[in-house]
């Protein structure tokens, strides 16, 4: 059984961003790039359940501009067997990309695709859940834990208040929470490995899906700023202010 | 055209993210609906019909409901989605889990999370765990909308009751089956509904002393309990009590986040909250950034005696 496991090349995790100051946009050219890491713990994922023997081969897709040739190098250096990338510059909104899996799906038919629950650029949490609809699959978001038994996936859910396990027919969707795994350190050896790994580049148009954006950005801006609030010298004056000042005890 | 709540519930009553999401739908256009699709939930459904602003309750119920199952509730909304201009879903772990299957089905996009209505088809939204605000406009004709419930008051109980249309269930999927769950039981307020939020940080130091230190504090302020994800991470703390981008964004009167150096991605979850008090003993922790109230001071001292104070 293949898994397919989708990365998404992001502004790194310890970046902040800033607004541009016309509104149009978030400034995040010359930024440091990593793959998003929910993604990096779908990628382990994949790479543990082939170890398992519960998968035979790891794909990773990537979809958008070139440099996402790194973030599956990045995957492929984790042990990914090959890559895939949909190039184009067009903005991807999720709907889009989620065709576009569909239609890698459709050719490789995967037992399994893994995907990170959310992105934390645009932090929309959708992409895996409308790959699931569009393919008629079942569903497992927020995954915590993962198993392969008897022809069905067995997962564990992060819910709120707690955790919940589903059995699934196969192929199934899965995204992925953080408790998961941890994933491992690239290693150099590995990531010279990495560069002789195959890795396809293919056009939307190949694939035969309009990624035309749906959704336009209108205005972006920064956040209503907090005051600045004070330091309190010790416990007395901090429950005096909370209960005379604030008032919320 | 109407819009469609799509309300959460346990199926026997409706989770507190189901009013906010009322408020939402009545500032998007038309009638408000709300859909209660549960197993033996007609009493939840009950609760949605004195919802103010509520002019019909959908109310379908089948076993196969009962676990909230995404296949099979995104095509029970599909069965009615035809009708609607909006659908709406509270932006919780179980609205994320369904609305994008629902939009996707529609072949329209999905807007997640919005803190506020600008028209009818345009909307406020956060990115980068909240660094900045976008506002997006939908050219769809039906649009999926997940609801930040920090931006939007609850609704309130209304005096007349809504009718209550009962509608055909559609099938079970058949491709998924829960098999069961581990839920916390305790008497502590729901983490985003709760008026007071103690939380906890990487400087709590031990699941044992995360405990010992912060749970005589959330008792004596009837508070929930939080964490960051540096507190989760090291296992101090489950992570649905996580508070940030990527667990939960709550607003309460009052959080206290103790040892908790304030990261971007935690901030993200509680920065609307009314009035934050931070105790950290490092004095350039950015979370005094914030803090309306800062205690510089060694947690393990200060919070037993803040507990003795209160």
């Amino acid at each position: 059984m293949k898994a397919l496991v989708c990365v998404k090349r992001v502004v790194d995790y310890n970046v902040k961003v800033r607004v541009k100051s016309d509104g149009s946009g978030v400034d995040i050219a010359h930024l440091k790039m990593s793959m998003n890491p929910f993604d990096e713990i779908a990628v382990e994922e994949a790479v543990r359940l082939r170890e398992k023997g519960s998968v035979t081969e790891v794909i990773a897709v990537s979809c958008g501009v070139a440099q996402c040739q790194e973030t599956l190098r990045t995957a492929l250096a984790i042990g990914a067997d090959r890559a895939i990338l949909v190039e184009t510059s067009e903005e991807l909104q999720p709907l889009a990309v989620a065709k576009l899996l569909k239609a890698l799906f459709d050719k490789e038919r995967p037992g399994l695709v893994i995907l990170g629950k959310q992105a934390i650029d645009d932090d929309c949490n959708q992409t895996g859940q409308m790959l699931a609809a569009l393919a008629d699959l079942p569903q497992a978001t927020f995954a915590s834990k993962v198993e392969i038994v008897d022809g069905k996936a067995r997962v564990t859910r992060e819910v709120d208040g707690g955790l919940e396990t589903l059995s699934l027919n196969l192929p199934v969707v899965i995204t992925t929470d953080l408790r998961l795994n941890e994933p491992r350190y690239v290693t150099l050896p590995n990531i010279m490995k990495a560069k002789k790994k195959p890795l396809a580049v293919l056009k939307p148009a190949d694939l035969g899906v309009d990624v035309t954006p749906r959704i336009k950005t209108l205005e972006t801006r920064d956040p209503p700023k907090r005051g600045a609030g004070i330091k309190v010298p010790d416990v007395a004056t901090l429950v005096a202010k909370l209960k005379n000042e604030a008032k919320v005890i | 055209m109407s819009v469609l709540v799509i309300a959460e519930h346990d199926n026997a009553s409706l989770r507190g993210a189901t009013f906010n999401t009322v408020t939402a739908a009545g500032q998007c256009s038309g009638d408000v609906h709300v859909l209660v699709a549960g197993h033996d939930a007609m009493q939840a459904a009950r609760q949605a019909a004195l919802i103010q602003g509520v002019a019909k309750v959908l109310h379908a119920d089948a076993p196969g409901f009962e676990h909230g199952l995404a296949e099979t509730l995104a095509a029970q909304i599909l069965a009615l989605a035809r009708n609607y201009s909006h659908i709406l879903f509270p932006a919780t772990a179980w609205g994320k889990n369904i609305a994008p299957r629902v939009a996707a089905k529609l072949d329209v996009a999905q807007i997640s999370d919005i803190i506020k209505v600008r028209s009818p088809d345009t909307f406020e939204r956060p990115i980068y765990a909240g660094n900045a605000i976008v506002t997006v406009q939908s050219g769809d004709a039906i649009k999926v909308i997940t609801v930040r419930t920090t931006g939007f008051d609850p609704a309130a109980a209304s005096v007349s009751t809504a009718p209550i249309e009962t509608v055909t269930a559609v099938a079970d999927s058949g491709i998924s089956s829960f098999v069961g769950s581990e839920i916390a039981k305790n008497d502590r307020p729901e983490l985003t509904a709760a008026k007071i939020i103690v939380s906890g940080g990487r400087g709590m130091g031990s699941s044992g002393q995360f405990d010992a230190v912060l749970t005589p504090l959330a008792d004596k302020l009837g508070a929930a309990l939080g964490a960051s994800r540096a507190a989760v991470d090291a296992g101090y703390a489950p992570n649905d009590w996580q508070v940030g981008q990527t667990g939960k964004i709550v607003a309460p009167q009052l959080y206290v986040a103790c040892g908790i150096s304030g990261a971007i991605q935690h901030l993200a979850g509680m920065k609307d909250s009314k009035v934050i008090v931070a105790i950290n003993k490092d004095a350039e922790a950015p979370i005094f950034g914030v803090a309306d109230y800062g205690l510089e001071a060694d947690l393990f001292v200060a919070v037993p005696e803040l507990v003795k104070a209160l």
